[in-house]
């Protein structure tokens, strides 16, 4: 099968991959580039587990072909720590018992990640609007989405 | 085989590459995508259309205009579709939302294709590359297309303000696959409606005008009595689907429980 | 979080050192920087996928299999038949002695639901895997099925499963578990009121967010590695050592990470015959369902059906129940037996009642197999106990919190199954459920203790 060559930026490093034509970004970044902290959880767009931010966008890399992202920024759970450091939403998660199987843990750190970058100061409805398209077996949201209120005051009081 | 991705400039080239038996059309992804994802093994080949116009929005005082490849979260943010965004926001959650097109909704297959329901009651057209048809004509040989031939656009006359109404029924909140979807505009003078036109999602495999609920309300106050006769029948001419979210039964049981909230709202 | 001491203070010695507080858990590090490794979170060179053929009846006999086109697809490496597995038929509980053995690998001769397995298609990538199924040709000869216990036990139904010879699981017990203590008969006849009410839940899927699967590589000398998202890692084991007929020093399972499994991971239906592709193949295999398989192939909770009637007096006693419950196996065991059997344990629920008769059923239909489930054979039972309970305290016009104090079982009352109750703790949880939701009971009640009966 033809290769067709795809080059990104991945959580701020430039890289570059032969892939076979019609690879999902999922697959891509899971087979390719490594990283597999976006899962797989139903390839139909409707668990939100494959969520990553896409230039800024959140989008759902199983229905994303990966050639179409040729050039994109693309920003991934197993980004966000930086030199180590823990971000503020995955410390609220840590400490908020916001993951229990952790399997849908990476796409709604995503999904809250992409909120709060366009909405510093969310309300309730807002986080809930904000991950309702990420699916929890486990928790029953409400862990989640007081880590993500409470990564938001700490941003806040940081900024301040 | 296997599948292959061709990327076009413009409408015209992606259009000859359609011709091809084994291709279909990739917008978003949300359906295209998903398909070979579940296996289906239809089509080898996926074209798309890179042509930025296809994802513009203009709207000159009353008309607007989107562009194929605009997507939800596009119509929910931009500040003269705000009468209509709640039919964009009622699509997905927001990663959905950042890839779903408007060209692809046209398409999506009952329980989807919420905001082709509101394009349907705001009397859209539907624009190809070399024509234009009315929505409702398009939505009744949507499968039957031309091979090649693409939608590259929608237009229509935003609503007066206060005219559109919208309700997606889903049973997981805030958000699930549709139980129904309703759209209406709803035009009324010196007390009495003077214009209705309702849009059913999920009552069909497509969206569907409920054109006698649409008769029963011309010139009858918007009020329980008024839209009584309305809502018996409501269900004329549907064929409500039934998967696993809801029996067919169960759509048409509450069809003119919602269509009732909705008027009155 | 409160730990309140108040209850039981002199039993307890006061040196409890987690107990109390909270404790971070130890993997939840790993999760929120997404480095957790599930199964699939590895890369394998030479990775081969699996795709099964599954069958589109309900209930059909297999006139003939025809792989001719699907092995010369492009990609196809292997196609498995029931041929294939050396020892195709096998039953999860046989570890335990729970016969006998009734279900295929892949199918052999029939199909008994809509969904079985019956060909394995091995290619390079998934695509060519999807590609090939869709070449596989299986002729059916459709059967009549049937989908409703009650229907499945009456004369003249189809037969689901030969190898049980009806429609429902023989215990030593007979055609069903049961309990028999004191003499409901008479109970009834004592009782003021009667009543009889039925009670029916479908099946439940625990739609765990990460899909059954597993990827196996061969690792040499016979030898395999098996990562596996299941839930019960002893059963697989010894179940795929049974089903590919190999020592389980051969069989190296990998596993204990699971992206939520709610019983739904407990069944053995990945790894033996992704074990058997990779020895077949050489090569490293992975069989993962799809969202759709794990809905719709992947055991649920069973559909119950369960028939409780009452024997109660005004003053709120009850005096006897008989219960008579049916749990949907679907087409295979499973589970399914050892759950109807907690059914049967589970009745009376926590209340002392003088004359209980109890029968459960494990029914054989043409459903997808069920099986675990949080709680299974006891959480559908409860939901129906409670129903019949506030029915029952409303056809005496009593609170309904207050009725289930008169019935509470205590320490040293004698349950139906001849157990001893110890360290009931349910008047207590009672009281403090009254506080909590702010629905107060007479006094007396609150007075009550789980370790003595009031005088």
């Amino acid at each position: 099968m033809a290769k067709v060559p795809v080059q990104l930026t991945l959580n701020g490093t430039e890289r570059a991959e032969f892939i076979d034509g019609g690879l999902t970004l999922l697959n891509a970044l899971r087979d390719r580039f490594g990283d597999t902290s976006p899962k797989g959880g139903c390839h139909q767009g409707t668990c939100g587990a494959c969520s990553v931010i896409v230039d800024g966008d959140l989008k759902l890399s199983c229905l994303t072909l990966a050639e179409t992202c040729n050039g994109a920024h693309v920003e991934t759970t197993a980004g966000l720590a930086a030199d180590g450091i823990q971000h503020p939403l995955q410390r609220a998660f840590l400490d908020g018992f916001a993951a229990q199987c952790g399997f849908c843990t990476p796409g709604m750190i995503m999904a809250a990640k992409a909120l709060l970058a366009r909405v510093p100061n969310p309300s309730r409805d807002d986080v809930v609007e904000a991950i309702s398209g990420n699916i929890c077996r486990c928790t029953g949201y409400e862990p989640i989405i007081q880590a993500i209120l409470s990564a938001a005051r700490s941003n806040s009081q940081n900024a301040a | 085989m296997g599948l292959t991705l061709q990327s076009f400039p413009a409408v015209a080239e992606a259009g000859a590459a359609l011709t091809a038996a084994d291709s279909r059309y990739l917008g978003g992804g949300t359906l295209a995508v998903r398909a070979t994802n579940e296996g289906d093994v239809s089509f080898s080949t996926l074209v798309r259309v890179t042509d930025p116009t296809l994802g513009e929005i203009s709207v000159n005082g009353s008309q607007a205009h989107i562009g194929a490849s605009v997507t939800m979260s596009a119509i929910t943010r931009h500040p003269d579709l705000a009468a209509i965004a709640p039919a964009a926001r009622a699509v997905g959650g927001p990663a959905v939302r950042n890839m779903a097109t408007v060209g692809g909704n046209l398409f999506a297959p009952a329980p989807y294709g919420d905001f082709a329901v509101a394009l349907l009651a705001l009397d859209a057209t539907v624009h190809f590359s070399d024509g234009t048809q009315p929505i409702e004509a398009f939505l009744a040989i949507r499968e039957m297309l031309p091979r090649g031939r693409i939608v590259t656009a929608v237009s229509f006359t935003l609503p007066p303000p206060g005219t559109f109404r919208f309700r997606k029924v889903s049973r997981v909140k805030p958000k699930g696959v549709s139980v129904l979807t309703i759209a209406a505009v709803i035009g009324e003078k010196d007390g009495a409606i003077s214009s209705a036109r309702i849009a059913l999602g999920c009552l069909a495999d497509r969206p569907m005008r409920a054109k006698a609920a649409e008769r029963a309300l011309a010139g009858k106050p918007r009020t329980s009595q008024g839209i009584a006769d309305a809502l018996k029948v409501s269900g004329d001419g549907t064929s409500p689907i039934t998967d696993a979210i809801a029996s067919g039964w169960y759509r048409a049981e509450v069809l003119p429980v919602h269509l009732k909230r909705l008027l009155l709202e | 979080m409160e730990l309140r001491k108040n209850y039981f203070a002199d039993e307890r010695k006061d040196d409890l050192n987690e107990i109390g507080h909270s404790l971070q858990r130890s993997d939840v590090p790993n999760h929120v920087t997404g480095r957790t490794a599930f199964f699939a979170d590895r890369t394998f060179p030479n990775l081969l996928h699996l795709k099964m053929v599954r069958s589109p009846h309900h209930h059909a006999r297999i006139r003939s299999i025809d792989l001719s086109e699907a092995e010369r697809h492009p990609g196809v490496v292997r196609i498995l038949t029931s041929k294939d597995v050396p020892q195709n038929l096998y039953t999860i509980l046989i570890l335990i002695q729970v016969g006998p053995p009734d279900e295929h690998v892949l199918a052999e001769g029939k199909v008994r639901w809509k969904g079985e397995a019956v060909v394995a298609v091995l290619a390079d990538s998934e695509r060519a895997a999807n590609e090939a199924a869709a070449k596989v040709k299986v002729d059916y000869e459709v059967l009549p099925a049937v989908f409703d216990m009650l229907e499945a036990l009456k004369p003249g139904a189809p037969l689901v499963n030969e190898h049980h010879g009806q429609n429902y699981y023989r215990y030593d017990s007979g055609a069903s578990r049961k309990v028999r203590f004191g003499d409901v008969e008479k109970g009834f006849a004592e009782a003021d009121f009667v009543l009889e009410e039925t009670y029916h839940s479908s099946p439940i899927e625990q739609a765990p967010t990460e899909t059954t699967g597993c990827i196996v590589a061969p690792e040499g000398n016979d030898r395999f590695t098996c990562y596996t998202n299941t839930q019960a890692m002893f059963f697989t084991l010894d179940n795929a050592s049974i089903i590919l007929q190999m020592p389980g020093h051969k069989l190296h399972m990998v596993g204990g990470t699971a992206g939520g499994g709610f019983g739904g991971k407990v069944d053995v239906t990945v790894e033996p015959i992704a074990i058997l592709a990779a020895r077949l193949t050489g090569r490293p295999v992975s069989f993962i369902y799809s969202r759709e398989e794990e809905m719709q192939i992947s055991s649920p909770r069973a559909a119950e059906t369960i028939t409780i009637k009452d024997g109660v007096m005004k003053d709120g006693r009850i005096v006897a129940r008989q219960v008579t419950g049916y749990t949907d196996a679907g087409a295979y065991s499973r589970h399914s037996p050892y759950g109807a059997q907690k059914g049967a344990a589970h009745y009376p629920g926590p209340y002392t009642i003088p004359n209980v008769w109890v029968d459960t059923w494990c029914v054989y239909t043409n459903r997808t197999p069920s099986s675990a489930m949080r709680g299974f054979g006891v959480t559908i039972a409860d939901f129906a106990l409670e129903v019949q309970m506030d029915k029952l305290a409303r056809l005496i016009g009593m609170d309904p919190l207050e009725f289930r104090f008169i019935n509470a079982y205590r320490d040293g009352d004698m349950k139906a199954h001849r157990q001893p109750t110890e360290g009931a703790a349910l008047i207590e949880c009672m009281q403090e459920a009254s506080i909590a939701a702010g629905w107060p009971v007479a006094e007396r009640f609150m007075k009550m203790s789980s370790k003595r009966r009031e005088a």
